[in-house]
């Protein structure tokens, strides 16, 4: 098995000196069935004030990575090793109340679906304000203040009176916007977005995005964006990470990946999406067969079972060695680079229209 | 790899010729005046009905033989339960549901029986649609043996048969759901739905609880399945660019109201509804070279159908909304200059484009943020030109 503890190449950057840098993460969980490797040596760099979108499918292992970053996993059936640095802090092996004092005041998250993650019990006011409080030291009346403040620069109309409710007295749109009033209110660095726009609806999802850009550029904050619609990491990220079965398979900027996409894996989802502008006689591009169990992935690359292309690469390659995703902008394939090209341009690109 | 792509020769040596083409002049279903309200009880220590949801509020539209009608809207707009009304699975309230001629809104269980078999559902949710105690063969020969129809051949064949058309092994005919993906259950409910061979297939957001390159197979398979068999779709999604890719028609739902149904090519190029307008500008393009068009925003959420806005529904959240919007409720009709068949429901349409030359942000928190932004690089500017 010495493919798979074969590391990945760093991104472009020296990574050391970059906001939040993730080495060589393996994230395994212990199951009644065996290991689930759910992260399998990923590593990736974020600088302050840019997005990173993060995507994938389900159990491609884009919200395991979040959750070991902000130390939410459940320490006794996960095993992680590697290294996770933000602004030069090991958050891997750190301690409990290490991780406390930085959980919602150095980086916080906003998670999908908002009616689960508020707390029924509590007033949205005083969820917004606890983490005020306890990381500032504020007193009840400051973190109140706060909370108003807060609800009123997301858009919650007379949020004076609206602080007193409860979350169940909010509509969707207003809880997602409350969850982002609660997770910037101490002006996190990092903000981590699980998919914070799927369960809402296409309007509500326009005036969510648009928030968080210009909330963004008002706090300066390093934003990760998990999601599976590209559409939206078009809109909101600067450097996209695609992941597959647990392992980065693609990295670049938006416009490489969208516009010049190298892995089979990345044309297949852009194949799969109809657009509002494409050609509706053409039919969809779908990706043959469906993702792998991570209990046993497949040997060599992971996606190789589903990959049209194997019968370019010479040997039987795809099925016994694990691509390595070289550093910067790269794809983790087997395809000569002269080949990704001529296939794209070829085959794929005319089909996307 | 227990999936296979469907091949059209095996979909067409299977199924007879599409049938009732001739009759495309009328319709194959017509809906009119269409409502639903789901009463809502309260009161101590009688329960009294002490209002309603009106889920649906009066719906006209016709579905024709071979087509696909789309339904879009967002979550709440009621467009499950406009599904559900066309199955009879919930009671319509009022209005009549026409098909081939004879109303059905009323029709009794043992009327309803022979009908049935032509109109059939496929649902959203995969692991909830299929009978976990049932193999896959007894649920996709259920509806054979409640008609008591024995095709040639017998009924296991005729599943297997129907397995190959939807890309599934033959040989998992005696597997139970829980050994499928999510995306091969989907296509059992869609073996399910064309067993019988309908007439009408009402599709209740098929597609939207899968995986993006699940939901492509099964798009495909859901079109050759309508191509090959000729079979009219009701297409309920909330995805736009879904519904404009499998549908020939589509309809836009605000709150239990059609607001603008047209053929696909002019409801995605010349909209005139301000609500369908904002909904093609909140789509994100996957095309970041795309023509950056200009936004609109709205503010808020979809209001509560328990109490909707007088007039015109969608005028609390409208940038064009006067005091008529508020007194009048626009009616569906056709607007001048569109297409036959394009009808609009608004006072104040519209330009039949989705180009605009300016933005409209509605929601107050955006546009604060926005011109504290402008304010703040202006001040950089003029800084800068002073130093």
């Amino acid at each position: 098995m010495t493919t798979l503890t074969k590391t990945e190449g760093s991104p472009a950057t020296t990574g050391s000196d970059s906001f939040l840098s993730v080495r060589d993460l393996f994230v395994h969980f212990t199951t009644e069935d065996g290991i689930v490797k759910a992260v399998d040596g990923l590593s990736f760099d974020l600088e302050r004030g840019q997005t990173l979108g993060i995507v994938g499918e389900s159990g491609s292992g884009k919200s395991v990575t979040n959750l070991s970053i902000l130390g939410l996993h459940n320490k006794k059936s996960t095993s992680i090793d590697g290294e996770i640095l933000l602004d030069g802090k090991e958050l891997v092996n750190a301690t409990e109340s290490e991780m406390e004092r930085l959980r919602g005041n150095k980086m916080a998250m906003i998670f999908q679906d908002s009616l689960t993650a508020l707390s029924p019990y509590y007033t949205v006011g005083r969820q917004i304000s606890e983490p005020f409080r306890k990381h500032t030291g504020a007193s009840k009346k400051e973190a109140r203040d706060r909370a108003i403040e807060m609800l009123t620069k997301v858009g919650i109309p007379h949020a004076k009176q609206r602080v007193d409710d409860y979350p169940h007295q909010f509509s969707g749109g207003m809880r997602q916007r409350a969850m982002i009033a609660m997770s910037l209110v101490c002006n996190p660095s990092l903000l981590i977005a699980d998919e914070p726009t799927t369960a809402l609806d296409v309007t509500v999802q326009a005036q969510i995005l648009d928030l968080l850009k210009d909330l963004q550029q008002e706090f300066g904050s390093a934003i990760v964006m998990i999601t599976h619609d590209l559409g939206v990491v078009a809109n909101m990220a600067d450097d996209i990470l695609v992941m597959y079965a647990g392992r980065a398979v693609e990295r670049g900027s938006v416009r490489e990946v969208l516009k010049a996409p190298q892995h089979p894996y990345t044309w297949g989802l852009l194949g799969s999406m109809p657009r509002l502008s494409g050609d509706v006689d053409e039919p969809l591009l779908p990706i043959p067969g469906s993702p792998p169990s991570l209990l046993n992935p497949p040997t060599g690359c992971a996606f190789h079972p589903r990959c049209a292309f194997t019968d370019k690469v010479p040997g039987d390659a795809c099925a016994t060695e694990r691509p390595v995703l070289p550093t910067g902008r790269a794809a983790a394939c087997h395809l000569s680079a002269e080949q990704k090209q001529q296939v794209y341009i070829e085959t794929i690109q005319p089909r996307l229209g | 790899m227990t999936e296979k792509s469907t091949t059209p020769t095996a979909v067409a040596a299977t199924v007879p010729e599409p049938r009732d083409a001739a009759e495309s002049g009328t319709p194959l279903m017509s809906v009119r005046g269409l409502k639903k309200h789901f009463p809502i009880k309260g009161g101590f220590p009688i329960k009294r009905t002490v209002g309603a949801v009106k889920a649906v509020d009066g719906l006209d539209f016709d579905v024709f033989a071979g087509e696909s009608l789309g339904l879009v809207g967002e979550s709440g707009c009621g467009k499950s339960t406009t599904g559900r009304l066309l199955t009879r699975l919930h009671e319509p309230s009022a209005g009549t549901i026409s098909y081939r001629g004879k109303d059905i809104s009323k029709a009794n269980r043992r009327q309803m029986a022979p009908i049935r078999s032509e109109i059939q559902m496929i649902f959203q949710d995969p692991y909830a649609s299929l009978n976990p105690r049932q193999t896959v063969g007894k649920i996709i020969s259920g509806p054979m043996e409640i008609n008591d129809i024995d095709p040639p051949g017998g009924r296991e064949a005729r599943v297997r048969e129907l397995l190959e058309i939807v890309g599934l092994n033959p040989e998992h005919y005696n597997r139970f759901p829980h050994e499928f993906s999510g995306g091969q259950r989907q296509r059992i409910g869609v073996a399910r739905a064309v067993a019988l061979q309908p007439k009408l297939i009402i599709a209740d957001e098929p597609v939207s609880a899968l995986d993006v390159s699940i939901q492509a197979q099964v798009v495909n398979l859901l079109q050759e399945v309508q191509r090959e068999m000729g079979i009219a779709f009701v297409f309920i999604a909330h995805d736009l660019a879904v519904v404009r890719h499998f549908s020939q028609r589509v309809a836009v739902m605000y709150l239990g109201k059609i607001v603008e149904i047209a053929d696909r090519d002019s409801l995605y190029t010349r909209p005139r509804h301000p609500y369908t307008h904002a909904l093609l500008s909140a789509v994100p393009d996957a095309d970041i070279d795309a023509d950056k068009k200009e936004r609109i925003r709205l503010e808020g959420d979809v209001p509560s159908p328990i109490s909707p806005p007088s007039g015109c529904r969608f005028r609390t959240r409208c940038w064009k909304a006067q005091d008529k919007c508020a007194t009048e409720e626009p009616p569906l009709v056709h607007i001048e200059g569109n297409r036959q068949g394009h009808l609009t429901a608004c006072h104040f349409p519209e330009d039949p484009t989705v180009e605009r030359d300016k933005e409209i942000v509605m929601d107050p928190a955006l546009a604060a943020l926005e011109e504290a932004h402008q304010a703040a690089a202006e001040g950089q500017e003029t800084g800068k030109s002073q130093g």
